[in-house]
């Protein structure tokens, strides 16, 4: 008997070689969920099922949507909002990156500190609303040092472990080249560690945009925040949720100015 | 021109400081030392790495230095590259000294040519220096790419035009090629013999490939026990004449088994 059996495989002829083209059906399948969830919802609230009271159709929000321009109250909201949370957001990537920056370089520095940091960053930084209420009243004040606050432990973190890890090895090459330690710093440390301080960035402004929905609820006099408090008090729920698609379309907007400015700033990824 | 390393003794995890210091040079000598070690040992904790190593390598000088992992010829190498410091005697190296390591060690966020630069002072035709550079190791076409879309053995040109430009007296080579496929690794070896013979500087190459050491050196040290256990001179009708290493190899299997066992690698049917 034949003690080696072959066992034919499979083959198959190489596929043509097509052009990008628009995958109807794959993007048609990313999108089929969510557009049956808002089916499901229109139908839900014509039928009656889903109460007004509850949630108001899509088609509500859409003519929310449109009053809340007509009226310019989104026009005044967006830019009170995006102030606070880009003033927060400055204040906190100025203190975060600066002493990652700082403890990332110096061993002093780390000592002194890296455990301070450690340990605030343990604070949940909701829990220091009624603090902030307290030591900075309720005008902007209190919302900005609140977001601040929140991004500074993201671009700290991310900064100062992206220093810390830059490849031991490349520094020694820049060494047996002749770069004094400032020139290491300038010249390797600083550029190999950008791609970390820009998640570290991404992260803030993620935290930012969280720290300015809870900033705005309360006392406030302007902002997206303050047209959610208004409406909540009249019960229309559709231009709350209006409002709550803003902040979601906000979210979406971080994502993409993010991803441009990585794009421009590491070519080399 | 030599430089000379400071040695503190049994410095710890201290950084190395390096006091350069110009020295003398001979004026008689046609040829500069670029290397002159007397007395160098190395411990790491209760291991001896290096114990009392005498060297002397001077300029256009080819020296190739074997040894099995863990003998301690990378710390040999880093010690001149004053990346490590000894604990113990004399290190003159040239002040002009470039190192490629294992790896290519480019910055990832610098073009190839702009890695090329890092270090120099270059006033304004910078560009054109790095070029000149990449083109000796024919990379020419690349001097735009980033390290990211270079394949290993382009890559390893880079660091070796990046070594180059600054016109080294003293070039240290750390097993530059091991990580390299082996085609690459021979068009390596010619690229490499051909960079020496235009700008000859003293070369100290440290390798676990004894092919590679005949190939391409004058003269082969072994390291072992912390020590120059053999330190031979390639006879001189092989020095770096590969067809006669491939024709003849009755000449060259003498020194090539005689290193080996040296090595600790005995060839079954060959007596050192």
């Amino acid at each position: 008997m034949n003690t080696t059996l072959l066992v034919p495989l499979a083959t198959r002829p190489q596929a043509a070689l097509r052009p990008p083209q628009w995958h109807a059906p794959r993007n048609l399948l990313r999108v089929a969920l969510p557009v049956f969830v808002l089916a499901l919802w229109q139908v839900a609230s014509s039928t009656g099922i889903l109460s007004p009271r509850t949630l108001p159709p899509p088609s509500a929000v859409i003519e929310a949507f449109r009053q809340l321009i007509e009226t310019g109250d989104l026009q005044a909201a967006l830019p009170a909002s995006l102030a606070r949370a880009g003033g927060g957001l400055a204040i906190g990537l100025l203190i975060g990156i600066g002493f990652g920056l700082l403890t990332g370089l110096s061993r002093r520095a780390e000592e002194a500190f890296d455990s301070t940091f450690q340990i605030v960053r343990l604070i949940p930084f909701i829990s220091l609303v009624p603090l902030f209420i307290i030591w900075f009243g309720i005008g902007e004040e209190p919302k900005v040092l609140l977001i601040a606050l929140a991004c500074v432990f993201p671009a700290y973190l991310n900064t100062y472990s992206g220093v810390r890890n830059v490849d031991r090895r490349l520094i020694e090459a820049a060494r047996t080249f002749g770069l004094s330690p400032v020139q290491i710093t300038l010249q390797v440390l600083l550029p190999a560690a950008l791609p970390a301080v820009l998640v570290g960035v991404r992260f803030a402004m993620g935290v930012s945009l969280l720290a300015l929905i809870i900033a705005e609820q309360t006392n406030s006099r302007a902002g997206i925040g303050y047209l959610i408090f208004v409406a909540s008090g009249a019960l229309r729920i559709d231009l709350i949720v209006a409002c709550v698609l803003v902040y979601a379309v906000l979210g979406i907007a971080i994502d993409l100015v993010m991803r441009l400015v990585e794009k421009l700033l590491l070519p080399w990824r | 021109m030599l430089a000379n390393v400071q040695i503190r003794k049994e410095t710890g995890d201290a950084t190395p400081v390096v006091d350069l210091r110009p020295v003398a040079t001979t004026a008689h000598s046609p040829r500069e030392a670029v290397v002159s070690l007397t007395g160098v040992s190395k411990k790491f904790g209760d291991q001896t790495i290096l114990d009392g190593v005498d060297l002397s390598i001077r300029q256009g000088d080819f020296v190739a230095l074997l040894g099995a992992s863990g003998s301690g010829k990378t710390t040999l190498l880093r010690i001149l590259a004053s990346l490590d410091e000894a604990n113990d005697g004399k290190v003159l190296v040239a002040r002009n000294r470039s190192v490629v390591f294992q790896e290519h060690r480019l910055l990832p966020f610098r073009r190839a040519w702009r890695n090329v630069l890092l270090g120099t002072k270059q006033p304004g035709n910078g560009r054109a220096i790095a070029e000149r550079a990449l083109a000796e190791v024919g990379l020419s076409a690349k001097a735009d790419s980033w390290p990211k879309h270079l394949s290993g053995g382009e890559a390893q040109r880079v660091a070796l035009a990046r070594a180059l430009v600054r016109s080294p007296t003293l070039l240290l080579l750390d097993e530059p090629f091991a990580a390299l496929d082996a085609l690459t690794r021979i068009k390596m070896h010619a690229l490499v013999e051909g960079l020496w013979r235009d700008h000859k500087p003293g070369v100290l190459i440290v390798t676990h490939d004894v092919d590679e050491a005949i190939l391409l050196a004058d003269r082969i040290l072994v390291l072992k026990d912390g020590r120059f256990s053999l330190d031979v001179a390639v006879p001189p009708a092989l020095v770096r004449n590969r067809k006669r290493q491939e024709l003849e190899p009755d000449e060259v299997n003498p020194l090539k088994y005689r290193l080996l066992a040296e090595l600790g690698v005995a060839v079954p049917g060959h007596t050192a």
